[in-house]
């Protein structure tokens, strides 16, 4: 409290090997460490790892589950969880293509009424999980199974466009972030482009807003929170909206990256490997602590295991084991340094 | 806890004890006079003037400040955003209207600035609250309430959580917080904190206020024998046992 013992207290914190421990606890160091030695390990096992092209290809896997994650911190940093991010994503993606091609909407038109289905399902969660206080695991579990079957009922269990049906082929905005440009030898996919520009903006409402303080504040301690007259309700409300509109984008990305509409995307792949990515980064599913950075780690650390695995000859079953298994311990990490810190 | 005729009042430049037994209905007065619950019959007057609370926020509005003995805000945000937290200053210009971007350094500065007036010795703005020890925190909560409280602070159990040496500091801290002219409304197990501090000392018992005394009037052992329901007799034969404090009665009448 005065100016003596603070200084008697410092020396604590000057010791080396405490500054080491802080540098290593500091946010998005440990998930970067973590990524060097992935990237160091599969460019050992395979020369073409680390080429340009194929760099370019694993950012390109991860554009679609890096904005999904984006959506996916922001629920996690107010100590809740989404489970229907996937299946919300399918349900955009659905109404995207579908009204696009079946229904004669202006492509951009199609667009946006996919994009705004999804805000509508995170509106839904928001009011659950903010007004009537439900559990959101619960409440997303709930939407995971209703995005699901809207998604096979409006779409009658066909991709869009129909296969050999000899119907349009998808208008070119819906496939815009699937093309490339140049850089060099390497073609970067304007989608992966967009998925950094996303997360520049999480980053930039995050940590230079002071929505971005309330979400955090709301998360470490919703009553504490209420009581220095944030709404908080108005912050969850928020914050699974902006998840919504993040999964929407995700699914203009996944169209154009499948040039599909199908009604069987995002079941499992995406929405694990969205939670994966996040608590890889280093986002604590206990709420309050995080950084969308860490999750563009994360989420690249995802990509990296999918696509070193397949380049070494791994069987696809094995990279759902792989990532279950990450997610696990990224969770037990979360887990063992918030019983430390209480 | 429910409260029935427990009448209060603050007047300037004063500390205001609120002592009780668990379930006395002290924190159910403070949260009534905080906003974060609200009154079914009876009235809150500021400056005289009748007001409602019907959240938190409206009572920060009308320039009464709480701290709770559960310590830090935000402990994952740094001292300077909790001390703003939920009024950010935001930049000048399109950075701050357009983007809402926040003006971090100059909030750094004017929380540093505002804990050096109190002689809160933390050096660095830019700390986690989660990092600092438990006085510490409490210095940050009670930095964040002197700073916004126009009318009134009210400090909940501030130093419940505090070792002997914290609590000194704390205390030190809420007597700086009465020098700059804010009444100050303490609620405290702590009688020889409360007698040290206060002006007057309001006690109360089964949601009611039982009796107002100030420390010169009366003893420790004679508030809380009012405090617990002890009778007079009880009271006396206790001080001639020990002079301490008396034991709980079993069911007294109040004095």
């Amino acid at each position: 409290m005065n100016p003596t013992e603070s200084s008697a207290q410092a020396p604590s914190y000057r010791a080396p090997v405490e500054r080491a421990r802080r540098i290593l606890a500091a946010p998005a160091v440990g998930p970067f460490l973590a990524l060097l030695l992935t990237m160091a390990f599969f460019s050992l096992k395979s020369d073409r790892f680390l080429q340009g092209p194929n760099l370019s290809l694993v950012l390109q896997q991860v554009m679609v589950v890096g904005v999904l994650a984006i959506g996916q911190t922001l629920v996690i940093l107010t100590a809740g969880i989404d489970l229907s991010v996937g299946t919300v994503m399918a349900f955009g993606q659905i109404v995207m293509t579908k009204l696009a091609i079946d229904s004669g909407y202006r492509p951009l038109t199609a667009i946006v009424l996919g994009i705004l289905a999804c805000v509508a399902f995170g509106l839904f969660n928001g009011s659950l999980v903010a007004g009537v206080r439900l559990p959101a695991f619960i409440v997303t579990l709930g939407t995971l199974n209703i995005a699901f079957a809207l998604t096979h009922i409006y779409s009658n269990d066909l991709t869009y466009p129909p296969g050999n049906s000899g119907k349009a082929e998808l208008p070119s905005a819906l496939l815009f972030w699937g093309r490339t440009f140049t850089i060099g030898h390497t073609d970067i996919t304007y989608g992966v482009v967009l998925m950094f520009v996303l997360f520049g903006l999480a980053w930039f409402a995050l940590t230079q807003t002071a929505w971005g303080r309330h979400v955090y504040a709301t998360g470490d301690d919703p009553e504490a929170a209420r009581l220095t007259g944030i709404k908080t309700s108005r912050v969850l409300l928020s914050v699974y909206m902006v998840g919504g509109l993040m999964y929407g984008i995700a699914a203009w990305l996944l169209v154009s990256r499948t040039e599909l509409g199908d009604p069987n995307a995002g079941q499992t792949t995406e929405n694990l490997d969205a939670i994966t990515a996040v608590v890889l980064g280093g986002t604590s599913l206990f709420g309050g602590r995080g950084t969308v950075i860490g999750t563009l780690i994360g989420a690249i650390i995802v990509g990296v295991f999918r696509n070193g695995l397949t380049l070494i000859g791994v069987e696809v079953i094995y990279q759902y084991l792989v990532t279950g298994i990450l997610v696990i311990l990224a969770v037990s990490v979360d887990q063992l340094t918030h019983r430390r810190r209480l | 806890m429910a409260l029935d005729g427990a009448d209060f009042e603050l007047y300037p430049n004063e500390i205001v004890a609120v002592i009780g037994d668990n379930g006395a209905g002290k924190s159910t007065l403070i949260k009534a006079l905080s906003g974060a619950l609200q009154v079914d019959n009876g009235e809150i007057r500021l400056d005289g003037k009748r007001v409602r609370f019907r959240t938190p926020g409206d009572a920060r509005r009308a320039g009464i400040e709480t701290v709770y003995q559960d310590l830090a805000v935000a402990p994952s945000l740094d001292i300077a955003s909790n001390i703003f937290l939920g009024r950010e200053a935001r930049r000048r210009g399109p950075l701050g209207v357009g983007l809402r971007m926040l003006a971090k350094r100059t909030m750094r500065r004017e929380a540093s600035r505002h804990l050096q007036e109190l002689k809160i010795g933390i050096q660095s703005m830019s700390q986690r609250v989660e990092n600092l020890s438990g006085g510490q925190r409490q210095g940050v909560a009670v930095a964040r309430a002197s700073k916004w409280a126009q009318r009134v602070a009210i400090m909940d159990e501030p130093t419940a959580a505090l070792g002997v040496k914290e609590t000194r500091q704390v205390i030190d801290l809420i007597l700086r917080v009465r020098e700059r002219g804010l009444p100050v409304i303490l609620i405290s197990h702590d009688m020889p904190h409360v007698f040290e501090l206060a002006d007057r000392i309001q006690i109360m018992r089964l949601g009611k206020r039982v009796a107002v005394v100030t420390p010169q009037t009366h003893t420790m052992p004679e508030a809380v024998a009012i405090m617990t329901g002890a009778t007079q007799a009880e009271l006396e034969q206790t001080l001639v046992k020990d002079g301490e404090a008396p034991p709980a009665a079993s069911a007294g009448e109040g004095p």
